[in-house]
C-alpha cells in the first residue's frame, strides 16, 4: 500500500483498458436490468473472498480478474453468455490478433 | 516479453483477461444486451468526467453554509442530488462529520462500495485486500502510513460501506481559510481527506 500513495501524480481511473472495458460492461447490463447491484455485490465479493485465500489481492488486475469471473458467473447462468461460446469467441479474438498487420485495426471475421 | 521488438509482423496480443472481456463484449452486443456506445460513454464518464471535485464542491459548500451543512449531515441524498450528485452507486449516501474528537474513515470491507456520484471510481489501494483488511483492524496504523497522525485525544472510527449506504467524509475545515471562497475551499479538499486517509490541504 505504501507506494500508492507516496507521490503526488493522479492515479488513472483504470490502469488498463481492459479494466475499464469489464467495469462498463457490467455497469452497462446492471443498467439493463440484467442484476440489481446488492447482487451484484454480494457475489463479486465472494469472488473477492474466494481468490484472497492464497494471497492478498492488489485493487488492480487482481481486483479487476474477479470481477471479470463473477460477470462471466452471472452470464453463465443467465444463458445471456455460455461458457464455450465465450471460448471459441475468445479464440477467435486471439486468432484475429495474430493475422492482423501491426498497425490495422483488429476485428473479427464475418 | 516475446515482443519487445518494434517489428512486430502482427498487432500484440493483449493479455488474457483482456480478451476473454472481448468475447464478452462481443457475445451481448450480438445479442443486443450491451450497446458499445454506451461501454464507450460509461467509461468517459468515470474517467473524464466525475471525480473527486464533485465531493470536493459538497464539502467546500458544507464549510461555507452552516444550513447547508446541517441538511447534509442529517439526510445528504437529495442534497446532493440537488447539486447534480445522484445517480449510479449513490442512492444512499451519508456524510460523517470530522471533528476534534472524532476522525472518520471509510472502507468496504466486504468489495469496494463508493460514493460514485461524489468520488468517482474508487483507487487503485482502496480495493486491495491490504486496506480492506486492514482498515478495521489497525486503522491508525493505515492512516500513519497514509502520513496522518491523529492528536491522542482523537478517536478514529470506521464506516464499513455496503451497496447500500455509501460515506462521504466531511472532513475539518483547515485553519486561516477564512477568507476563501467556495471555489479556493474546494480546491484544498483532496480525494483521500474525503475517503478520511487524508486531511485537506492547508491554506496557501
Amino acid at each position: 500500500m505504501n507506494d500508492c500513495h507516496s507521490y503526488a501524480a493522479p492515479e488513472p481511473v483504470f490502469a488498463e483498458p481492459w479494466h475499464a472495458q469489464v467495469f462498463a460492461v457490467a455497469v452497462a447490463l446492471n443498467e439493463a436490468g440484467r442484476f440489481d447491484w446488492p447482487d451484484w455485490a454480494t457475489r463479486f465479493s465472494q469472488t473477492l473472498k474466494r481468490h484472497g485465500l492464497e494471497r492478498d489481492l492488489d485493487g488492480g488486475d487482481d481486483y479487476f480478474n474477479a470481477w471479470l469471473e463473477t460477470l462471466e458467473g452471472f452470464l453463465a447462468e443467465s444463458g445471456d453468455a455460455l461458457p464455450a461460446d465465450l471460448e471459441t469467441t475468445r479464440d477467435a479474438w486471439e486468432a484475429a490478433y495474430l493475422t492482423t498487420p501491426h498497425g490495422r485495426p483488429v476485428r473479427l471475421p464475418k | 516479453m516475446p515482443h519487445d521488438d518494434h517489428d512486430h509482423p502482427h498487432t500484440l496480443l493483449p493479455p488474457e483477461p483482456a480478451l476473454r472481456v472481448k468475447a464478452l463484449e462481443t457475445i451481448l452486443t450480438r445479442k443486443g444486451l450491451i450497446d458499445p456506445a454506451t461501454l464507450d460513454e460509461i467509461i468517459d464518464t468515470y474517467q473524464n468526467r466525475i471525480g473527486p471535485q464533485n465531493g470536493a464542491r459538497v464539502v467546500a459548500r458544507a464549510w461555507s453554509d452552516p444550513d447547508f451543512k446541517a441538511k447534509l449531515l442529517s439526510d445528504a441524498t437529495p442534497v446532493v442530488a440537488a447539486l447534480g450528485y445522484y445517480g449510479r452507486q449513490g442512492e444512499h449516501i451519508v456524510v460523517v462529520e470530522n471533528t476534534p474528537q472524532q476522525h472518520n474513515m471509510v472502507v468496504c470491507t466486504l468489495c469496494s462500495c463508493y460514493p460514485w456520484p461524489l468520488l468517482g471510481i474508487p483507487p487503485g489501494w482502496y480495493k486491495s485486500d491490504a486496506y480492506r483488511a486492514r482498515a478495521v483492524r489497525e486503522p491508525r496504523k493505515v492512516l500513519a502510513e497514509f502520513g496522518v497522525t491523529l492528536p491522542r485525544e482523537s478517536s478514529v472510527r470506521v464506516w464499513d460501506s455496503t451497496a447500500e449506504i455509501r460515506y462521504l467524509v466531511l472532513p475539518m475545515r483547515p485553519e486561516g481559510t477564512e477568507g476563501l471562497d467556495e471555489n479556493a475551499l474546494a480546491a484544498l479538499v483532496t480525494r483521500d481527506s474525503m475517503i478520511g486517509t487524508g486531511l485537506p490541504k492547508g491554506a496557501a
